[in-house]
Formats: C-alpha cells, structure tokens, sequence
C-alpha cells in the first residue's frame, strides 16, 4: 500500500501510464511537457525499471561515451550516449555520463540505475510507487468508453492507458527446461557454480552474458539451441551477441573448454544425486547427444507481462506476446491502449534487409516515447504541433543537417524520420519526427522523409523518401566511409526532391 | 535478456514446427531441421489493411504465411490473393531487385518473416526446400504460361 503522501491516489485522470522505467519515465516527462495531465503508478518501489535488478553480472551492453565528438548535452551528444533519457534542459540532460566512474564506457548497472533516478528527480516526473496493476476492464460512461485499471491501490480511469512495463517476465518454453532448469532471472552468485558443469539452454546476448561470467568458475560450459549463434560483429546490427560477451565463443572455436552445440533439447533426466542427464537432438546433421550436467540454465527470454490484456482484445504476437501494434505503438485491436519502453517492439517498423529498430533497447525507445507522447497530445488532447514553415531555399541545409546531426534518425535507422510536407502557399511545413512506416504509407499531400539506414553491410546512408502526386519513391545516398551524412551527395539529392515537391 | 531484449523475439517453437510441418514447402525435411529452420525465422503480425512488402522499397524479406489472407497488388490494382501456407517476397530477394507488387494483409496475418541477407543460406542448407520452392515457381510460370496462351 503506497503512503498516503504518494501522488496520483485511484480515480480519473486522462492518461494513465504504468511502469516506472526508462520507457514510462520518458513517456511521463514528454506528456508534462506537452501539458498533458496525466498519472504514472508502479509496483516497483523505485525507479529504474528492470534496471534495479540486471543485468546479472551489473555491467550493461549500451555505452555513454563521456568524451565524444559533440559537446556533452547537445542534441548531436545523444549520438554517443545511449543510456541518459531526454530531458529538453539542464539539468535533466545527459544525465549518464556525470554518474560514471571512468572505468568502462559501459555503465554499471548501479551507474544505470542512479542516472534512471537521476531523471525522475531532475525532470519532476512524479510516481506512485508500490502500486501494482491488477486487472484491466473497458466499461462504457457519460462520454464513452474508458478503462478501469484496478490496482492493489485502488481503481484508476482514463480513456488512454500507456502501458510501459517492460519485457520483464522471466519465460522458459515449455518441455523439459520448464521442470528441469532455472531462469536467468533466478541464477545463484557466480562462485556457487565453482568447479560445475553447466548447461545454458539459449545462444542469444543473455545465454552469452552467463558464460562470460561463468568462465571462472564453470568446470563445463555448454551453451545450446537449433539455430546457429549470431554475433552483432557479422550480422553488423544489435542483432546477435554483442563483442562483450563473445569470449565464451572465441573458447569455443580455439577448443578451450566451453562448447557451442546447434540441437533442441529433446528430455532431462535427474539421478538421485541431483546430477542431469541431458538428451540433445543435433540440427545440424550430427548425431543425437547424452551430456551430464550440474546446472542447467535457461537463457530463453522475458515476455511482456500483459496481464489481462489479450482477453481484453489486445492480439500478440508469438511466444514473445508483444502486442502488434500501429506505427505509433497503438494496439492494433484495442484503440487507446499504448505501449512504451521495450514492449514498442512490437511496432516494427519495415524492418528493411532485415534491420530491426532500436525499440528493446533505452537509445532507441526514448525517442519513440518522445514521438508517441505527440501523438497522444495531439490525437486525445488536442495539442496541435508546431509546424514551422521553411522556404524551398532553407531545406537542404536543414535536411542535412537533420541527418548530420539529429540523435533520432541514428539511432532509429529506417524507422523515424524528419518529416517535411509541401506547403500550398510555397516551400514545406516541418511535420516533425514521425515513425517512418507511417509516412509512406497514410497517403497524403507531397512530402519529404528524411532518415539514415542501414543494409547489414556496416555502411549507414541516407535514405531521402519523396511522395510525389501519392506515389513513394525511395532515394539513397551513396554512403560515406567516415559516416557523415551531409554530404555532397545528399545535398544534391535533397536540392533536386525540394525542387520537384515545391514547384 | 535486460538491455536489447532479442530473446523475447524466440519463436514459439513447438506450435510453429507443427504449423510449418504441414506446409508443402516444408514437406521434405524432417523434424530436427524444422526445429533449427523455425529458430531461423521471426514471427511477425500485421493488422488488416497493413502493407507487409512495399512496391519500389529495397531490402525486402522472405515470408511464409501461418494464418490469414493477403492480397498482391501492382499500382493499385490486385493480382492475387495467397494465403495459409503460402509465401511471398522470394523473388526480389533472389533477384536482389525491388519488389514489384505491395503486399496488404487483407485480414489479421501472422507471417514468418527471414530477411533477405540469411536467404541465400537457408535455402542452401535445405535443398529439400529449394526443391519444394523451384516447384511451386515451376507451377506459377506454367499458370502464367497458359494465362497468355
């Protein structure tokens, strides 16, 4: 039960946004600026999000580089800081790199934690801790439908719920993990794994993030699923095991000791000692497996904890349930539900050759949180953007040096874009950053969308795309070897697209 | 996984070998491989009306469709309806050129999705995929053949 001091007490407000992490503190201090009442409650007693707990071995996987090629605090810093959320002054930006110790260019977990608390304090964004979602309804009033959020608290209404509560439940698949292993989120202390054998069911980032930290103690370290392992240093995206956490694969391929196995786990036996015998069926054409194990752990994943939320008529997708959800991470079944923070995965964007965007991690969420938070402001309350005008002479200067420059387009690749729309009294309106699935495909007056893409090459270009009399067509930018992207290239691709869209 | 959270992404992977064990693309291979070809894949939903392939946009992807209809069409107009079973995107991804129709999710679509880049490989790991795909582009050009006979 939260003290009675606690802000937001049950009842009706607006907006209800659940979660005190990076995701909601961000969607939080983005409605408060637009003027948008709002309530933020929480179960957890704190803020920081799943960042109170992990990751396991404390260190994370995104980096804050404190001295960088743009001046800390700047819009172009945010290029190099991925883990400081988005306040519009000091001392509510760039909160990171001041809370670091210099040992690493990855914060520490408590590093992490403190600058998310930092956040909540400098930005004001108030919460209501201890308060924890129980059950959702949709009930019909005076003036339309709402929700009802019952809490251990009480019961909150709105007519927009933000829901931004993580991809934090622990989830094993079912089979003979289910009753034989335990999760990553309930692994012991490192050193309790001295001189053992041990079995990581799972070859993503997590699965690697145990093997390294076991590697001084394990005996054995065998980590196994049907796929191939993936390494962000091949697929040259945040998809696959990052460099960190690559050593146990480098043991692998040099034969020191930690194997890893491409084959599904078909059973687990436990002897009266305790001791696992685990049967694994190879997929890569092998012969089927016996292996004997201390531990087996199972490096599998989190799911969203929706709740109630599917029998409420929010559909998800896969094992995973991240909710399908609109460009502007609106449930696609249940208007006026919204996700925040990591569950935005589940608006995914075009995804083109194969790059997902940034939306599970805090560099890539935070701007959606920034742009979802407009679109609530504008869709529900009214709060029209801004929409500075620009004169056809003004734009390719501030197209390149949007894609110079701003933080949004880096680090969403192919999913946001700087949006320009011809404007019938002469030059373009600045529609602002909106996702880019949503541009290309609503239709509309002539247009320009400005962003950066990636093609799983390594290479990062701009990508200008133009609807012209309806029609879309994509225009990209030769790229440059030092990743500068006002280039003499994108000037002139920019000059010729304005002349077309504003003539 | 706390920071990026990929693991999250996992497929299913029990209900969608079975799903895919029925697909006559899949009609050859035995059940090991299906289980490492699932984990090859993303399961991806797309609402009605949503555009999964866009006409003119490079780096499409190669999809499979578990449940729902979609329609191909080309400048507005609809050439065909695929559904259960069925996949799409393959031919730009081979010719590495841009797809030449927009694929709309005509009512909720459940796809798996496997990009571009990894289908080379996938379909070289698995000739008894390729077989069953050169077969159903064999029909396709004879369906296409006759239409302008």
């Amino acid at each position: 039960m939260a003290e009675l001091s606690a802000p937001f007490p049950p009842g009706e407000y607006p907006v209800v946004v659940v979660g005190s992490g990076p995701g909601a503190l961000q969607v939080s201090y983005s409605l408060s600026r637009l003027g948008v009442d709002h309530a933020v409650i929480s179960a957890d007693p704190s803020a920081g999000g799943m960042f109170r707990r992990w990751p396991f071995f404390q260190r994370l996987l995104s980096w804050t580089k404190p001295h960088a090629p743009a001046e800390r605090g700047s819009r172009e810093y945010e290029r190099y800081d991925w883990n400081s959320l988005l306040g519009a002054d000091p001392p509510s930006t760039a909160i990171q790199p001041g809370l670091m110790d210099g040992t690493s260019y990855f914060p520490s977990r408590p590093e992490m934690e403190a600058n998310l608390v930092a956040f909540a304090e400098r930005g004001h964004v108030a919460v209501r801790y201890g308060c924890r979602w129980t059950a959702t309804r949709r009930v019909e009033g005076a003036d339309g439908e709402r929700f009802e959020i019952e809490t251990t608290d009480g019961v909150y209404r709105s007519k927009v719920l933000v829901l931004a509560v993580g991809v934090a439940e622990p989830y094993t698949p079912p089979g003979p993990a289910k009753e034989h292993s335990i999760h990553y989120a309930d692994v012991r202390p490192a050193e309790t794994y001295a001189d053992r054998r041990v079995l990581i069911i799972g070859k993503q980032n997590s699965g690697f993030e145990l093997a390294t930290g076991l590697l001084p103690w394990a005996r054995q370290l065998v980590l196994v699923s049907p796929s191939k392992v993936k390494l962000s240093v091949d697929t040259k995206t945040l998809v696959g095991v990052r460099a960190r956490y690559v050593q146990p694969y480098e043991d692998h391929v040099l034969g020191g000791g930690v194997n890893v196995l491409d084959a599904s786990l078909d059973r687990i036996e436990r002897a009266p000692d305790g001791r696992l015998t685990v049967s694994l069926r190879r997929t890569d054409g092998g012969a089927d497996l016996a292996l004997e194990f201390d531990d087996v752990i199972s490096a599998t994943g989190f799911v969203a904890p929706l709740l109630d939320l599917p029998e409420l008529g929010v559909q998800t997708v896969g094992q995973s349930r991240l909710p399908v959800q609109t460009p502007f991470w609106e449930s696609t079944t249940v208007p006026g539900i919204f996700f925040g923070g990591t569950i935005g995965q589940g608006a995914k964007g075009l995804q083109k050759h194969g790059v997902p965007a940034n939306s599970g991690a805090v560099h890539g969420a935070r701007y959606n949180a920034r742009v979802l938070a407009a679109r609530i402001a504008q869709t529900h309350f009214g709060v029209e953007p801004e929409r500075p005008h620009l004169s056809a002479e003004a734009i390719p200067a501030f197209i390149g040096g949007e894609l110079a420059g701003a933080p949004e387009l880096f680090h969403q690749r192919g999913y946001l874009a700087r949006v320009l729309t011809a404007d019938p009294d002469g030059g373009m309106r600045d529609d602002g950053v909106q996702p880019l699935a949503h541009v290309l495909d609503q239709g509309g007056p002539d247009a320009l969308a400005a962003t950066l893409e990636g093609d799983g090459s390594g290479a990062i270009y701009p990508v200008i795309y133009s609807r012209i009399g309806g029609k879309v067509v994509e225009h990209a930018v030769e790229p440059d070897p030092l990743m500068r992207f006002d280039t003499v290239d994108s000037r002139r691709t920019i000059l010729d697209l304005v002349g077309r869209v504003t003539r | 996984m706390p920071h990026i959270c990929d693991d999250a992404l996992m497929a299913e992977t029990e209900e969608l070998i079975d799903t895919i064990a029925g697909f006559a693309l899949f009609a050859d291979v035995p059940g090991p491989r299906l289980a490492a070809i699932v984990h090859l894949f993303e399961e991806a939903a797309f609402a009605e009306g949503e555009k999964v392939l866009r006409q003119g946009l490079a780096g499409s992807a190669f999809y499979i469709i578990l449940d729902g209809e979609a329609a191909i069409v080309i400048d507005g107009d609809e050439r065909a309806r695929l559904g259960r079973g069925d996949f799409f995107g393959e031919v730009s991804v081979l010719l590495g050129e841009t797809p030449i129709a927009d694929v709309l999710a005509m009512r909720p679509l459940r796809c798996l999705v496997l990009p571009g880049q990894s289908f080379e490989p996938f379909l070289v790991d698995n000739p008894r995929v390729m077989y069953r795909m050169l077969q159903a582009q064999a029909r396709r050009l004879r369906a296409a053949n006759r239409w302008r006979s």
